[in-house]
C-alpha cells in the first residue's frame, strides 16, 4: 500500500477490483465502512456478484484477465472528458515529457511497440526513451501539445479503448462501464480521492503488472498519489508478506529491494555502477543514487568485521544469479520436475496446494532426495508422497518435518500492508519440540558452519565469515537462544565507529536514528536501510502504541512504527500545491509551515521546501532518477503503456484489441523442454468455460492452518464451485450437486453452488460461461473436503514477475458420475 | 446491573462470521460436521451447539443482485415467552436476569422441547436429544457478569453489532436508522424493539432476509402467546417491565 487500512477512511470513491476485501481482508471493512458512513461510494468489479459486491453502491461484471481493457477504458474517458487534475499532472507526472519520435504504439504495430524482438520475446527498449537536451535533461512540453509527449501518446494509445471495444472484450455491460468511469473520474479535483483495493485478481495474470500500473496511472491523471484516501494500495494476502517482501522473500532481490548480484559483475564498483541511477537534473532528489551506502551498509551487517574496503566488504561472498537466470517459483518447480537439484526446503508454505499446476509441484517434490518442510501442522506438502495418484513405495524423496512455532508463540514484528512495522509479543510457549523459525535457522547454521569447519568444502567462506550476534553465546561458542530484539537491532543497524555527520558525534555501537545517516565506507551498518529507525537508541519503535493522531487524517504517527521513516503515506508530497498548500484542505497529508521553514504533518518525502523555492526544493517522486512519476513507464519488460492481451489460456481466437493473442513478452515453456503437464488447450471446445480462483473469509490460504480448525471447517467444509444458473442448465447440474472441474492440467471434485451472482458474459457476439472456485483445500484434511484448486492453473508466469496465472485459466465442469 | 441490550445493524454486515466462531470459542462448543448443499450457510441451522449464525439470502431486483446476511440468535424477549412456557412446567428452568439475559438452566432437562421451542417467536431454543437439556444463545452472561461484552459483538470488525445499556443502544438504532435511510428509504427497525434485547436494523426489505417463518411474525406471535399466559405469568413479567435490579430470584448471580 502506498496509503495505509485507516486511510481508507479518507476515500470519497473506493474501487474494490482484483480483491474482494469483505472476505479476505474483513477488517478493512472496518475502515470501508466509516468511509461510506462519511459519503463515499463503494464500486466493486468482479467476475462474480461477491460478498463486497453485496455492500457496493454499483457492481459491475468483469470477464477474468480483461482489466487492463476495462481501465484502458476508463484512461480514455478521463482524458477526452478533461477530467484529469491537469496542475497536478503537470507538476507531478511524465506527462508533459517527450519521448524519441520513433517510439511506436499497439495501434501503428499491430499490438507490438517498437523494438519487438520475436525470436528473443522481448524488447529492445532503445526507442522508449524520452528526448534530451544538450545538457543531459529531458525535454518537456508543459503546455501538453507536442504529438511525443508523453499525454499525447496516452490519448492516442488509449484512443482505441471505446467504451463499445471494451464492453465487448469485458462483458461489462456498456451502462455499467460509463458509471463506474464517471463516478471514478470525478475525483479528478483538488479535494477529492479514491482508492483501490487490489490483490491477487490482478497481479495472477500473465499481464498482472500492467494491471497495476493502468491503476496507477489513473491514479496519477486524477491526482490520487500522495493525497489521504487515494493511492495504489495492495492488500497483501498474508499478515507479515509485506514484511517478508521487503527483507528479500523473492530472488531478483536483497533486503530493501536491493538487487541481486548477477555472475558476469565481479567487484562491488561495478554492482554499484550498475544499480545506482544517475540525473543531470539538479531539482531531482534521486535517492536511489544513496544505493551504495545501503548495499556496503548489508555487507556489513551480514559480514561484520571480516567485510573490509580491501575485500570489496564481501560482495563475492554474496551468491549470484547467473546472467538472465530466471529462479522464480515457476522456474524452481519446472527444474525440480527435470531432476535439476537434490533437497528443498519448503519453510512456512505448502506449494503441494498453492503452486501453480499443483499436479507438476507435487510430481517434482517426487525428483527430490530429501525434503524438508517447517510447518505448524501437517500438510499436503510434506505428505505428498501418500497423496492422490502417488505409489509410496516408488518415491525416493526422504521427508522431514521440522515443526514450528505459531505467530502468537513467539516474539518479533510483522509488517502490514500498510508498511507498518508492529512489535508482537509471545502468547505462550509452542506445544513440543516445536521451534520459533528462528531458533530453527540459527541450529541450522551451526550445523552446516560445523560441517564446513570439518570438510572444507568448496566455498565456504560465505558461511564461515557470517555474523551471527543475536544473543548471548554459551561455552560452546553457539548464542543460546536467538533474542528476536538482537535481530531487530541488526536490521535496523550500527555505528561501528565513533562517526562524525553534520558535527554530531555518533558513538560507536550505538544505532543508526534514520537511513540519512548510513555511510558507503563501512562505518555503519543496516541489515535493511528501509527499516533503519525501526529500533533506535530511543527504544523499539514497532512497539509503539500511542493512540495520538494530531494530525486527524488517521496516521497515528506513534502507533508502531511505518517504512520508510514513519512516512504513512508515500510520495506525500504530491499532496500539496507548489507552495506546499494541500490540495485537500480537510485532509492535509502535510502542509508546509513557511514561517517556521518546516513541513507539518506526516513525514515528508523528504524535508526541502515546496516546488515554488526553486532550486531549493526537489520534485515529489525522489524514488525515480527524474523525480516524476511515470505515466510512461519504459521500465518493464511489456511495454510503457499496459496494452490488453488476452490471457494465455483464453476463450476468444482472436484478441478483439490487436493482432497479438496474448502477452509477446512473456516466458513461455519452450516445446522441447516442456514438460506434459506444461499443456494449455485456448479456445478448445473440451475446455470451453473460463475459470478463476479465489479465497473465502472462512479458510486462511491453502487452508494448511484453518482446515484443521473444526469452527473453520463446520461453516466451509468443502470444495465448491460457483456457476451461473445458464451455466448449471446447459450441464444438468443443479444446486448442491457433486460435479468434476477439468482442466487440461487436472481436475478436481466440487460441489456446485448454482447462483444468480455468476452470469454468463457476451463476448464479442458469443455466450462465454465462467466458473469460480476458492484454492483453501487439499486432500489431507478435511477428509471429504477436496482438493486444491491449483491443480487446474496452468504454469505460465507474468512477464516481468512470473507471478502464475492463475485468475484465468480454461476448464470444464461436468456433473458427476455422468 | 442495568438491563442491556444488542443492535444488529444488518446494512453493515459482511457475513464474516467471526460472530458464529467467536460464539463457539467462547462457549466452547463443538464444530459440527456439515457437508456443503450449495450455499455458503453452515450450519445449516441452530442447534443445541450452535447458538448464533449467519443466514444467507441473496436475489435480484430489475436485473440488480442483492445478497443479504441475517445474524440469529436468540433475541432476550423482556418478557420470553418461553419462560412462561417453562415456568409452568419447572420453576428456574428457565430464568431471566437483571442483565437482560435469559438463561436456561439444567431444570430445562425436566421441559418439553417442542413446547418451548414452539412458544419461542423465533424459533430459537434447542433440545438435546440424549440429555434432554436446552441451549441457546446466553448473552454471554457469564462475559457480561465481568464486565465484559458478549463475545460475538467483540469479534464483529464491521460494527455491525453494538452492546450497552438498553436506552443507549435504542437511541443509537435509531439514530442509525435514521442514516441509513438516506441510502435505503426503506431500512426500518424490525419492529419488536420494544419487546426484545436484540434489537435489528434492516436495510432492506424483510422478504429478503433469510430468517425464520415465525420470526417474520414474530410480533403478533408475542402478544398472542402473552395474552393466552398471562395469567400464570404476569407477576414475572411485571417484574420485568419495572425494571427492578433482579428481575427473577433464582438468577444463578444471587
Amino acid at each position: 500500500m502506498t496509503n495505509h487500512w485507516i486511510d481508507i477512511r479518507n476515500a470519497d470513491v473506493i474501487l474494490v477490483m482484483g480483491s474482494n476485501a469483505a472476505e479476505n481482508h474483513p477488517i478493512s471493512f472496518k475502515w470501508v465502512t466509516k468511509a461510506m458512513e462519511g459519503g463515499a461510494v463503494l464500486l466493486s468489479v468482479d467476475p462474480r456478484f461477491t460478498r463486497t459486491s453485496a455492500k457496493a453502491h454499483l457492481y459491475a461484471p468483469i470477464r477474468s484477465g480483461t482489466d487492463i481493457a476495462f481501465l484502458g477504458g476508463m484512461i480514455k474517458y478521463i482524458i477526452d472528458n478533461k477530467k484529469y487534475f491537469e496542475e497536478y499532472v503537470r507538476l507531478y507526472t511524465n506527462a508533459s515529457f517527450l519521448v524519441n519520435p520513433d517510439f511506436k504504439m499497439p495501434g501503428e504495430l499491430d499490438g507490438l511497440f517498437s523494438g519487438y524482438d520475436a525470436k528473443g520475446r522481448k524488447y529492445d527498449k532503445s526507442t522508449w526513451a524520452f528526448q534530451k537536451d544538450t545538457n543531459g535533461l529531458i525535454k518537456k512540453d508543459p503546455t501538453f501539445q507536442d504529438p511525443n509527449c508523453v499525454l499525447q501518446l496516452l490519448k492516442k494509445h488509449y484512443s482505441r479503448y471505446t467504451p463499445e471495444v471494451v464492453s465487448t472484450i469485458t462483458g461489462t455491460p456498456k451502462d455499467k462501464l460509463l458509471k463506474i468511469y464517471e463516478i471514478y473520474a470525478s475525483t479528478g479535483k483538488p479535494g477529492k480521492a479514491a482508492t483501490i483495493m487490489y490483490a491477487m485478481g490482478w497481479t495472477q495474470h500473465t499481464v498482472g503488472t500492467q494491471n497495476i500500473r493502468t491503476m496507477a496511472i489513473i491514479q496519477l491523471l486524477l491526482g490520487n498519489m500522495g493525497v489521504a484516501g487515494g493511492g495504489v494500495n495492495a492488500l497483501r494476502g498474508e499478515s507479515n508478506v509485506q514484511g517478508s517482501t521487503d527483507h528479500c522473500l523473492l530472488f531478483h532481490i536483497l533486503p530493501g529491494y536491493l538487487r541481486t548480484p548477477q555472475a558476469s559483475i565481479a567487484t562491488l564498483k561495478e554492482y554499484h555502477d550498475k544499480f545506482t541511477p544517475t540525473t543531470k537534473d539538479p531539482m531531482s532528489a534521486n535517492w536511489w543514487s544513496n544505493y551504495p551506502k545501503y548495499s556496503v551498509s548489508l555487507l556489513k551487517a551480514f559480514f561484520g568485521a571480516n567485510a573490509t574496503k580491501a575485500n570489496d566488504f564481501g560482495y563475492g561472498w554474496l551468491p549470484k544469479l547467473d546472467d538472465g537466470q530466471n529462479a522464480s517459483w515457476l522456474v524452481l518447480f519446472d527444474e525440480m520436475y527435470k531432476g535439476s537439484f537434490s533437497g528443498f526446503f519448503s519453510w512456512g508454505q505448502n506449494p503441494a496446494c498453492s503452486g501453480a499446476n499443483a499436479n507438476k509441484v507435487r510430481l517434482a517434490m517426487a525428483k527430490l532426495d530429501w525434503m524438508v518442510t517447517v510447518n505448524i501442522f501437517p500438510s499436503e506438502t510434506g505428505e505428498f508422497w501418500r497423496g492422490p495418484g502417488m505409489k509410496p513405495k516408488s518415491i525416493k524423496t526422504e521427508v522431514f518435518l521440522l515443526p514450528a512455532a505459531a505467530s502468537f508463540e513467539k516474539e518479533g514484528s510483522i509488517t502490514n500492508s500498510g508498511r507498518w512495522a508492529q512489535w508482537r509479543y509471545k502468547g505462550g510457549n509452542p506445544p513440543g519440540e516445536a521451534w520459533p523459525d528462528g531458533e530453527i535457522m540459527s541450529e541450522l547454521y551451526y550445523r552446516v558452519k560445523a560441517l564446513y569447519e570439518k570438510q572444507g568444502g568448496a566455498y565456504p567462506d560465505p558461511v564461515l565469515k557470517l555474523t551471527w550476534d543475536y544473543g548471548p553465546k554459551g561455552s560452546d561458542g553457539k548464542i543460546k537462544h536467538v533474542d528476536p530484539h538482537m535481530v531487530a537491532k541488526e536490521i535496523n543497524g550500527y555505528f561501528l565507529r565513533d562517526v562524525k555527520i553534520k558535527d554530531k558525534l555518533y558513538k560507536k555501537g550505538t544505532l543508526v536514528p534514520s537511513f540519512a545517516f548510513l555511510q558507503d565506507d563501512g562505518t555503519t551498518s543496516s541489515g535493511n536501510w528501509l527499516y533503519c529507525q525501526s529500533y533506535t537508541e530511543k527504544g523499539n519503535m514497532m512497539a509503539r502504541r500511542s493512540k495520538k493522531d494530531p494530525s486527524g487524517v488517521g496516521l497515528y504517527l506513534e502507533f508502531a512504527w511505518a517504512w520508510p521513516v514513519n512516512r504513512r503515506i508515500i510520495y506525500n508530497r504530491a499532496s500539496v500545491d507548489e507552495n506546499g498548500k494541500p490540495w485537500d484542505t480537510e485532509h492535509p497529508v502535510i502542509q508546509w509551515d513557511s514561517a517556521a521553514k518546516k513541513w507539518l504533518g506526516d513525514v515528508p518525502d523528504g524535508g526541502w521546501p515546496p516546488l515554488s523555492a526553486g532550486k531549493a526544493s526537489r520534485y515529489a517522486f525522489i524514488m525515480k532518477p527524474e523525480g516524476h512519476a511515470h505515466i510512461f513507464g519504459p521500465g518493464l519488460a511489456d511495454g510503457p503503456f499496459p496494452e490488453h492481451y488476452e490471457p494465455y489460456e483464453c476463450p476468444i481466437e482472436k484478441n478483439l484489441m490487436n493482432a497479438q493473442k496474448f502477452n509477446p513478452t512473456i516466458k513461455i515453456f519452450s516445446p522441447e523442454t516442456a514438460t506434459p503437464l506444461d499443456v494449455v488447450f485456448s479456445c478448445d471446445p473440451r475446455f470451453p468455460i473460463v475459470a478463476t480462483t479465489y479465497r473465502m473469509v472462512e479458510h486462511w490460504q491453502t487452508g494448511v492452518m484453518t482446515r484443521w480448525q473444526p469452527w473453520l471447517v463446520e461453516a466451509q467444509p468443502q470444495l465448491w464451485v460457483e456457476m451461473s444458473n445458464e451455466l448449471a442448465g446447459l450441464r444438468g447440474i443443479k444446486n448442491g450437486d457433486k460435479v468434476l472441474v477439468q482442466s487440461a492440467r487436472g481436475q478436481v471434485e466440487a460441489v456446485a453452488i448454482v447462483t444468480e451472482r455468476f452470469k454468463p458474459f457476451e463476448v464479442a457476439g458469443q455466450t462465454i460461461h465462467q466458473v469460480g472456485l476458492p484454492w483453501c483445500y487439499g486432500w489431507i484434511t478435511p477428509p471429504d473436503g477436496g482438493d486444491s484448486a491449483n491443480l487446474l492453473t496452468p504454469s505460465i508466469g507474468d512477464a516481468n514477475t512470473m507471478i502464475p496465472e492463475s485468475k484465468a485459466f480454461m476448464v470444464n465442469v461436468v456433473r458427476k458420475g455422468v | 446491573m442495568g438491563t442491556y441490550a444488542a443492535l444488529v445493524d444488518l446494512s453493515r454486515c459482511t457475513a464474516c462470521r467471526a460472530c458464529q466462531v467467536a460464539c463457539k470459542q467462547w462457549n466452547e462448543l463443538p464444530g459440527e460436521k456439515t457437508v456443503n448443499t450449495g450455499t455458503y450457510q453452515n450450519p445449516p441451522d441452530l442447534s443445541v451447539t450452535t447458538y448464533t449464525l449467519i443466514r444467507f439470502k441473496e436475489g435480484s431486483q430489475n436485473g440488480e443482485m442483492w445478497w443479504n446476511f441475517f445474524k440469529d440468535q436468540c433475541r432476550h424477549c423482556l418478557e420470553p415467552p418461553c419462560k412462561e412456557a417453562a415456568d409452568m412446567k419447572a420453576k428456574g428452568a428457565i430464568i431471566k436476569e437483571a442483565s437482560g439475559a435469559v438463561l436456561f438452566t439444567e431444570k430445562t432437562r425436566l421441559l418439553d422441547g417442542k413446547e418451548i421451542r414452539e412458544a419461542c417467536p423465533y424459533d430459537i431454543p434447542r433440545q438435546d436429544p440424549n440429555t434432554k437439556l436446552m441451549a441457546k444463545c446466553t448473552f454471554c452472561a457469564d462475559r457480561i457478569a465481568h464486565g465484559m461484552i458478549p463475545a460475538c459483538i467483540k469479534a464483529c470488525p464491521t460494527g455491525t453489532l453494538a452492546f450497552g445499556p438498553r436506552d443507549n443502544i435504542l437511541e443509537t438504532a435509531n439514530k442509525r436508522l435514521a442514516e441509513v435511510k438516506k441510502r435505503f428509504p426503506e431500512a426500518k427497525l424490525m419492529g419488536d424493539q420494544e419487546e426484545v434485547s436484540w434489537i435489528y436494523l434492516l436495510h432492506r426489505p424483510e422478504a429478503e432476509f433469510q430468517m425464520t417463518a415465525r420470526a417474520k411474525v414474530a410480533r403478533p406471535v408475542v402478544v398472542a402467546r402473552r395474552s393466552l399466559l398471562r395469567p400464570f405469568g404476569v407477576l414475572v413479567a411485571g417484574a420485568a417491565v419495572l425494571g427492578s435490579a433482579r428481575a427473577d430470584s433464582d438468577s444463578p448471580r444471587e
